[in-house]
């Protein structure tokens, strides 16, 4: 807690100018204050979390789960084959310069308004970090540890199971926490665009109703709740591998 | 029994052999040295005996037969210990035998036996990162044992580790050579360390590509204390093996 500190009294002090600055401006549809937003969402609270937060939550469980079955199977492709390691790298990379909120609507007007359209939004953003990191985690792999285990006679795949696949697992964790807040905004934007239900939809409406406090209100939502899975996340990784300093 | 015959090889990346026509052998149970300058090729022998890099021409034979056809002859124990830092001391001494697919039962059985041995019964339980660098080299050594090859190839063990420690591991080496009978081939660049440990001593004196190696006998007997390395013969042995490394070495 000690080491927090700095930055717990700094988010602290950030807040207290804002509730100042929109106290200042006293205008809650341009800047809702930081209290007012926490009252909005007391007062929004039945049909943000019972509808809307589940609806945002089920497409980035959805998103982010199919990305990692994508991003892991591209990640070992490519290291199992050279060749297809060629052929997929530059595609990969190249999938990231596609501007997703421009594409978005595309997917709508293919999926229409139904999960998966967002779903694919979320992906487009997901699987590229847990690809690319987890890929990079299989090539930090030693040589010489790798050689080691070669004249002991193992096999391609004892190599892949027995040191790439724990070589790369600190890699993973990295992956997932970085894509846990993409696959939060992808869902977000994709909802924006096109939805009937949604924390970002909600957002959106409150937008048409010049609800200050009740368009920040879903964006605190799903900022804790990103912020709760990364914990939970790093709790997790930080029982199952304790040697990261020594790789 | 190991025999280069002829053995040539150069690595694809570079212009000047490594090794040309180079024939020596090992017979069973000796404890070999091979000295010399850095970047000699001394690392690339082992290289080739354990198979990570195939010669260009000539053969290499264990018991006569060439390494292509055999499995397991050789394990080799690098100057990192390379322990996996997943895995308890105990998996990692398991590895070779995980990979020679040694059933459970008798994997733990063994572990056991060998870390009693190299005195870590208690550390089994334990991870690379609670052990000092002596006792990392030692379950490295453990694991090598474990690979149940006759013949163990050490690429400078020690070199990393403070002197007493290094005094230490020898001593200990010299005292498991003993009780494992195994063929060990030693790479060192430490002359006194060559002495002190090996019956045989391959010494390499010449540029790239180096074309043979001279063996010397150590004149000293086992077990052996470091007393002996006082003594006026081996002094000189020394001082002669030092002069012919400097020789060898272009500044």
């Amino acid at each position: 807690m000690k080491k927090n500190l700095p930055s717990v009294l700094l988010v602290l002090v950030l807040l207290l100018l804002w509730q100042g600055a929109a106290m200042g401006i006293n205008a809650a549809y341009i800047l809702p204050s930081p209290t007012g937003i926490l009252v909005r969402l007391w007062e929004l609270r039945v049909p943000l979390f019972k509808v809307h937060l589940p609806a945002t939550m089920g497409v980035t469980a959805l998103g982010l789960l199919i990305s990692i079955g994508l991003g892991l199977l591209l990640a070992i492709s490519m290291d199992w084959n050279p060749k297809l390691e060629k052929a997929l790298y530059p595609v990969i990379v190249a999938s990231q310069t596609i501007p997703t909120t421009a594409i978005a609507p595309l997917f709508i007007l293919w999926f229409g308004y139904s999960i998966w359209s967002k779903v694919l939004v979320t992906i487009l953003m997901t699987f590229f970090p847990i690809a690319i990191t987890v890929f990079d985690g299989f090539k930090s792999t030693k040589r010489e540890m790798e050689e080691l285990l070669f004249t002991y006679g193992a096999t391609k795949k004892d190599i892949f199971l027995k040191l790439k696949l724990p070589t790369a697992l600190p890699h993973f964790f990295s992956a997932i926490k970085m894509a846990i807040p993409l696959s939060v905004i992808g869902a977000a934007i994709a909802e924006w665009l096109g939805a009937q239900k949604g924390l970002g939809y909600f957002s959106k409406r409150m937008m048409t109703q010049l609800d200050g406090a009740g368009v920040f209100a879903p964006v605190v939502l799903l900022s804790v709740v990103a912020m709760l899975t990364v914990w939970v996340i790093t709790i997790v990784e930080n029982k199952l591998i304790t040697w990261r300093k020594e790789i | 029994m190991l025999r280069f015959e002829g053995v040539s090889f150069r690595y694809p990346e570079d212009e000047l052999g490594m090794v040309e026509n180079l024939s020596f052998q090992v017979a069973d149970g000796e404890f070999v040295a091979i000295i010399g300058a850095s970047g000699c090729g001394k690392s690339t022998v082992f290289r080739l005996i354990n198979g990570l890099e195939r010669p260009d021409g000539g053969k290499i034979l264990v018991d006569e037969k060439p390494i292509e056809t055999i499995k397991n002859y050789s394990a080799f124990m690098p100057q990192k210990d390379l322990l996996f830092p997943w895995r308890s001391v105990e998996k990692n001494v398991s590895l070779p035998m995980e990979l020679g697919k040694v059933p459970m039962g008798e994997q733990e059985k063994r572990a056991a036996l060998v870390l009693e041995q190299v005195g870590l019964a208690d550390y089994a339980k334990k991870y690379p990162k609670d052990l000092s660098g002596g006792m990392k080299q030692r379950v490295s050594f453990a694991r090598t044992l474990l690979s149940g090859a006759d013949m163990l190839l050490l690429d400078e063990p020690f070199s990393a580790l403070d002197y007493l420690t290094r005094v230490e591991m020898q001593e200990w080496l010299l005292a498991q050579w003993a009780h494992y009978h195994k063929t060990i081939l030693f790479i060192t660049h430490d002359v006194e360390e060559a002495i002190f440990l090996a019956k045989r001593i391959y010494i390499i004196q010449d540029a790239r590509p180096f074309t043979q190696m001279e063996s010397i006998e150590v004149p000293l007997g086992y077990p052996r204390n470091r007393e002996a390395l006082k003594q006026g013969e081996i002094v000189e042995l020394k001082e002669s093996l030092i002069g012919k490394l400097r020789r060898s070495v272009s500044l």
